[in-house]
């Protein structure tokens, strides 16, 4: 088995959460923010999941079910307001939805 | 305990007046008028009240409150504010008789509102000690806003919160300075306490003391109000009600000239004398700019306003000349102008009941149809410009002179005040009263309440005027151990002796006195 | 006695309060007897007290009484107390019995004035207040005398207030002589401030004690007590106001500014003669004043055409006598005067009231004349007053008083040939002017009617004055012609002497010489004015003419170095330029909200890049701390 080292490892896990902060800052539309959403989401847990096996522990993978489960209600209500949004709005723009201004 | 109830009857009698609003219009005036005669009663009863002469207090109380803080119920009364005390009930019960017709909604709100400004204005020239004293004179400003906010004229809004900022600013500066004060004398003398009475005395190095003296300055000067302080008086002035500019004038003003000689004198020796050249410039300042824009306006109650502002001129001029003529003028000038400006408010307001404007470019030639009104508006005037046989006189000379021990040139250039002072009084007379008539309605004279008013005021300015010795028995021993305890602080010369040419001494009299 | 001296003011005062009061409820038959009445009263107490003092002399020199304790505030004290002594009890006789005459005249001339009460409340109120002041026993009581004389002053021109020209014309009086109050209370300042003390003898006593003549001090005391004189006596600089005064009802020309308030400022500097001794200079500017004064009034009044306006112009140039005689230290010649011009002027403005009330309100001379034969008693006496005005030698008043002026500008001390030859012209001119009404307004064609013949309220005191005008000069005649010295005998008890100095001329000759002079005068009106009025043609309608009649350009002058200045100056600055002060702080304010809300536009974007670049700096300042 090859052994990554864990630095790499953990900037793997950096570059997959910056590629999810980059989409999510750059995308209007709001189903891709929550796709990269999930992606920041997934790389937390990939953090963990390495933790857990540097540190020869389960936590991190215990860590990582509890991320997912989460996430999995997180993007259940998220979709479910999105699906508002755009019965209102009929966009999915999210500069569309400005109202909160001063 | 006498002094407690004097406040307590009155936040009492607003609340019932509060609440009687909602029955009748009728009911909220006399519990008013009652309240304030039984406090009224009581402070004479008070005067007649003499302890022996070498306790600084003619009734003192003092009951624990904060004693983690040093914060104490301390009040007390002396000569000065007996007189203060006097005239503010005086001017109370009379702001009450003329808003009787004027004021006709919301009526139980607005005599709550005025109840509360007096308490507030008794509570600041009694209490004694720091913390309650802020309490008091923040106390004077919410119900004041309401009155002019709700009450007033064309621009209420507007001016009510250019007054409001104006003074809850300074007042924010003052309170800094208190706690400034507070800790330098806790860390000086080791015992924490906002007591006056303790707080006397503190030493603090000079550049401290002019830092702390500033912020209470702050808060004097802009009550006072002094050039370049005073752009809230005008407005607040001339959109409040009559009873509102009434207090506003009569009272309001004389907590900042209080404050002067009972704070900054006493509290900061040295500091105050540093100060003082320039309290006497601003005061001469004060007396030129203010009748010189007094001349300019169109607007009666502006115009009355901003003589406030001249005739205050002479009181800052008077704090800082340092001597017992001064001080006794600077008294009697409270007084007088009180009485003198109230009056000449209480006359707009009557014109205003009648013709609804304060234009004086719509006035003239009233006296034909409305003589008394006009021999009122006449005989206030003449007050106005200091005519002698009116307690005005007294007091501008006693400044005066007192000022000219001090500085010949501030004295010199303060009499200049003297002949603008005729210039915006005569305008006034002229305008409103003679000429040719340029109102086309009836002009009706005073009814019976209104004359009674007007005569116990102008009985109140001839009597001090012709017979002022009571006013000067009263306030005199405040005065003077006012003075003398700030001369003992002190320890440099603040006198000047002019040498002219000759080489001759001009004044015998030293200024130490 | 001293009960007389408290209640010689307190009656007219009290008279007063009657009239503000209850005046507009009363009768006018009784408020006419109220006003004339306490005046009269008073009158008659003078006397009493006058008969006790003059019979007491020269033990008990005065009398003083002491009513309350005014002011007692430091070591400032001042009592309401007055004190007679021969120099007031002058003035109170020419004050309460000239003022009697005035008030009884003034029943019938306001009679059909809807102002009756007031006119009579305000005449009571000037007299006590003028009594104030000359019985006055300290300063501040003497000033306040000297500012009510100025309130009733303003009051009273303005009385017919419904012409705003009135109004004008009172609060130019009011302000002018305003100024020179503010000069004197300087001076007073300065006095207490030396001495301790408000009493006037006390001052005067301690002035020649501490004082040395000549020293700035003293100097720039009389000057500053000066200025207050010469803004109540209308003299150069502060002359101006006085012609416009002319706009009150006559009888108030006669009381107030001919006869009385006027002549405040000879009171005062005749009371405090020692302190004015002390400063040389000072005497020889109130010398020199006097003297251009009565020049150029003298011109002015040659040329006017209102009738009121040419007494006025001649009291100015009056009191400009009186001012000569005291610059030169003649302190009683200058109250002999004083008493005498108060006759005839009184009488004079008297007269010409009658004249304008019967012929309908008409000021001007030339639309009058021929009033000789309609109106007899009027003109009889207005000749009289003219007379003595000009001088005429021997049978006047005037001529014993101005001549005695005359004298002693050529002969005392600190006279002077110039004084004396300005003083001659001055009474070239008087005599011109004074013929020129007479002669333009009595003889020569009516060009206007009396509408209706003056009641004997109104002839009887101005008869009174005629008689007075004439026998008033018997009492102090000079060396050569009867030498009595009653008066200056009388006067002489509070004021000095004058020192006379040895010149080459008699007291005759330059009489005779002053007698020429008027009649020269007097020839010269009745020639240009009346004979040949061609004469007079071209002078009437030239340049000069226009320039002596605006009064030497002087309303001019001021209007545009004073009055337009101030006027402009507190216009430009009505809204308060301290103002821009709070304007500039809720301007800034609300531009700091402006410049805020930006950053909340509502977009979700915006706001997460706004947590992302938060984080990365906080993140960087962990790192590399």
């Amino acid at each position: 088995m090859l052994t990554v080292p864990i630095e790499i490892q953990i900037l793997f896990a950096g570059i997959l959460f910056l590629i999810g902060l980059v989409g999510l800052l750059v995308r209007r539309n709001m189903i891709f923010m929550l796709m990269s959403i999930e992606i920041m989401f997934n790389s937390a847990g990939l953090v963990f999941i390495i933790a857990g096996n540097h540190l020869k522990q389960p936590d991190g993978q215990v860590m990582f079910i509890f991320i997912l489960a989460v996430t999995a209600v997180e993007v259940a209500i998220a979709l479910a307001l999105i699906l508002q949004v755009y019965h209102h709005y009929k966009t999915l723009d999210s500069d569309a939805i400005n109202k909160l201004k001063d | 305990m006498i002094l407690v109830y004097l406040i307590a009857i009155l936040i009492t009698g607003s609340v019932f007046a509060l609440i009687a609003g909602k029955r009748s219009h009728v009911w909220p005036r006399v519990i008013a008028l009652v309240s304030l005669s039984i406090d009224l009663i009581l402070v004479i009863f008070c005067a007649t009240n003499q302890t022996s002469p070498d306790n600084k207090w003619l009734v003192d109380y003092k009951l624990s409150w904060i004693p983690e803080f040093g914060i104490s119920l301390h009040l007390a009364l002396d000569g000065l504010s007996l007189v203060l005390l006097l005239l503010t009930l005086f001017l109370g019960i009379i702001s009450v008789i003329i808003s009787w017709k004027e004021i006709n909604s919301r009526v139980g709100f607005f005599h709550f509102n005025l109840l509360l400004i007096l308490a507030g204005i008794i509570g600041v020239f009694l209490s004694l000690d720091l913390f309650l004293f802020y309490f008091f004179w923040e106390l004077m400003l919410v119900p004041m806003y309401f009155l002019i906010g709700i009450w007033g004229h064309e621009n209420r809004i507007k001016a009510s919160n250019k007054f409001f900022l104006y003074t809850q600013a300074s007042g924010l500066l003052m309170f800094i300075s208190i706690l400034a004060l507070f800790f330098v004398h806790g860390r000086d003398a080791g015992s924490y306490t906002f007591d006056y009475m303790q707080l006397l005395g503190t030493k603090m190095p000079a550049a401290t003391g002019l830092l702390i003296m500033s912020g209470f300055l702050a808060a004097f000067l802009v009550k006072l109000p002094v050039v370049p302080l005073h752009n809230w008086l005008p407005d607040a002035h001339s959109e409040a009600p009559t009873a509102g500019s009434l207090i506003l004038a009569a009272l309001l003003l004389k907590t900042g000239a209080y404050g002067l000689l009972r704070f900054i004198v006493p509290l900061f020796p040295s500091a105050s004398v540093t100060f003082a050249p320039i309290g006497m410039l601003l005061g001469v300042i004060g007396i030129l700019y203010g009748a010189k824009l007094a001349f300019a306006q169109t607007d009666l109650k502006r115009l009355v306003a901003y003589t406030s502002v001249s005739h205050m001129g002479f009181v800052i001029l008077g704090v800082f000349s340092f001597n017992e003529l001064a001080y006794q003028g600077v008294v009697m000038q409270m007084v007088a102008h009180g009485i003198s400006t109230g009056a000449l408010f209480i006359l707009a307001g009557q014109l205003y009941e009648r013709i609804h404007t304060r234009d004086l470019d719509k006035m003239g030639g009233f006296w034909e149809n409305a003589p008394i009104m006009g021999a009122m508006g006449l005989i206030f005037s003449m007050a106005s410009l200091g005519l002698p046989g009116l307690g005005n006189f007294i007091a501008e000379l006693l400044i005066l002179i007192g000022a000219f021990k001090t500085s010949a040139l501030m004295a010199c250039l303060a009499s200049l005040g003297l002949i603008a002072a005729t210039i915006y009084s005569l305008r006034i007379v002229q305008k409103v009263f003679l000429g040719n008539k340029n109102y086309n309605g009836e002009m009706i004279d005073l009814n019976i309440r209104e004359k009674l008013v007007f005569a116990s005021l102008v009985i109140v300015i001839v009597g001090l005027g012709l017979f002022p010795k009571p006013l000067f028995n009263i306030a005199g021993p405040a005065i003077i151990k006012t003075l003398d305890s700030h001369k003992e602080e002190i320890t440099k010369d603040d006198g000047i002796s002019k040498n002219d040419a000759d080489g001759e001494n001009i004044y015998i009299f030293k200024i130490s006195k | 006695m001293t009960i007389y001296i408290a209640l010689i003011p307190a009656i007219p005062l009290l008279g007063f309060l009657v009239l503000a009061l209850f005046g507009s409820t009363l009768n006018r038959k009784v408020v006419g007897y109220i006003g004339a009445g306490s005046v009269g009263l008073a009158a008659l107490l003078t006397f009493i007290a006058g008969a006790h003092f003059i019979k007491s002399l020269p033990l008990v020199r005065s009398y003083s009484v002491v009513l309350w304790e005014w002011i007692n505030a430091g070591n400032l004290k001042a009592d309401i107390s007055f004190s007679l002594d021969s120099l007031s009890l002058v003035f109170c006789f020419v004050i309460t019995f000239v003022g009697f005459l005035i008030h009884v005249y003034s029943i019938e001339f306001m009679a059909n004035d809807e102002g009756f009460s007031r006119f009579f409340a305000y005449m009571n109120l000037f007299v006590g207040s003028m009594l104030i002041l000359v019985m006055a026993d300290n300063i501040l009581l003497l000033y306040l005398g000297w500012e009510g004389v100025g309130l009733c002053s303003y009051l009273l021109i303005g009385f017919w207030y419904k012409k705003p020209e009135n109004g004008y014309a009172a609060r130019k009086a009011f302000i002018i002589t305003r100024i020179g109050d503010t000069a004197m209370i300087i001076g007073i300042f300065i006095l207490f401030l030396s001495f301790g003390t408000l009493n006037i003898n006390e001052l005067m006593q301690q002035v020649s004690v501490k004082w040395t003549a000549g020293s700035s001090i003293a100097v720039l005391t009389a000057a500053l007590l000066l200025g207050g004189a010469l803004g109540k006596s209308a003299q150069l600089p502060l002359q101006t106001w006085l012609p416009d005064a002319m706009a009150g009802p006559s009888p108030v020309s006669a009381l107030i500014h001919a006869a009385t308030m006027v002549t405040a400022g000879v009171y005062l500097i005749a009371r405090t003669h020692v302190l004015f001794s002390l400063a040389p200079i000072v005497m020889t500017a109130i010398a020199v004043i006097g003297a251009l004064t009565l020049l150029i009034s003298g011109f002015s009044a040659l040329t006017q055409h209102d009738l009121k306006r040419i007494l006025a112009y001649s009291t100015i140039s009056q009191i400009g006598y009186m001012f000569l005689a005291l610059g030169i230290g003649a302190w009683s010649a200058a109250v002999f005067h004083f008493m005498i011009h108060a006759f005839f002027k009184a009488l004079l403005f008297l007269a010409a009231g009658i004249v304008i009330l019967v012929l309908n309100e008409e000021h001007d001379i030339f639309r009058m004349g021929g009033l000789r034969k309609k109106l007899p008693a009027v003109f009889w006496t207005f000749l009289i007053g003219s007379a003595s005005l000009s001088a005429l030698p021997l049978i006047t008043a005037g001529f014993y008083s101005k001549d005695q002026i005359l004298w002693y500008a050529f002969s005392s001390e600190s006279g002077n040939s110039l004084l004396w030859i300005a003083g001659i012209i001055g009474a070239f001119l008087t005599a011109l002017y004074s013929f020129r009404m007479v002669f333009i307004v009595f003889f020569g064609e009516t060009k206007t009617n009396p509408s209706f013949m003056p009641g004997k309220q109104m002839t009887v005191p101005i008869i009174i004055l005629a008689v007075l005008s004439v026998v008033g000069g018997f009492v102090e005649l000079p060396a050569s012609i009867g030498n009595i010295h009653l008066f200056s005998n009388l006067v002489g008890n509070t004021l000095p002497p004058a020192v006379v100095r040895e010149t080459g001329h008699s007291e005759i000759m330059l009489m005779s010489f002053s007698a020429i002079i008027v009649l020269a005068g007097i020839y010269l009106a009745y020639m240009a004015y009346l004979r040949k009025p061609d004469l007079s043609e071209s002078f009437n309608h030239s340049r000069i003419n226009k320039f002596f009649e605006k009064g030497w350009g002087f309303d001019t002058l001021y209007d545009t170095l004073v009055v337009k200045p101030v006027v402009w100056l507190s216009g430009i600055d009505k809204n308060d330029v301290f103002d821009w002060m709070n304007i500039g702080i809720a301007r800034l304010t609300l531009l700091a909200n402006n410049l805020l809300s930006i950053t909340q536009n509502g977009k979700l974007r915006w706001y997460l890049m706004s947590f992302t670049i938060g984080i990365v700096l906080i993140l960087t300042y962990m790192i590399c701390r």
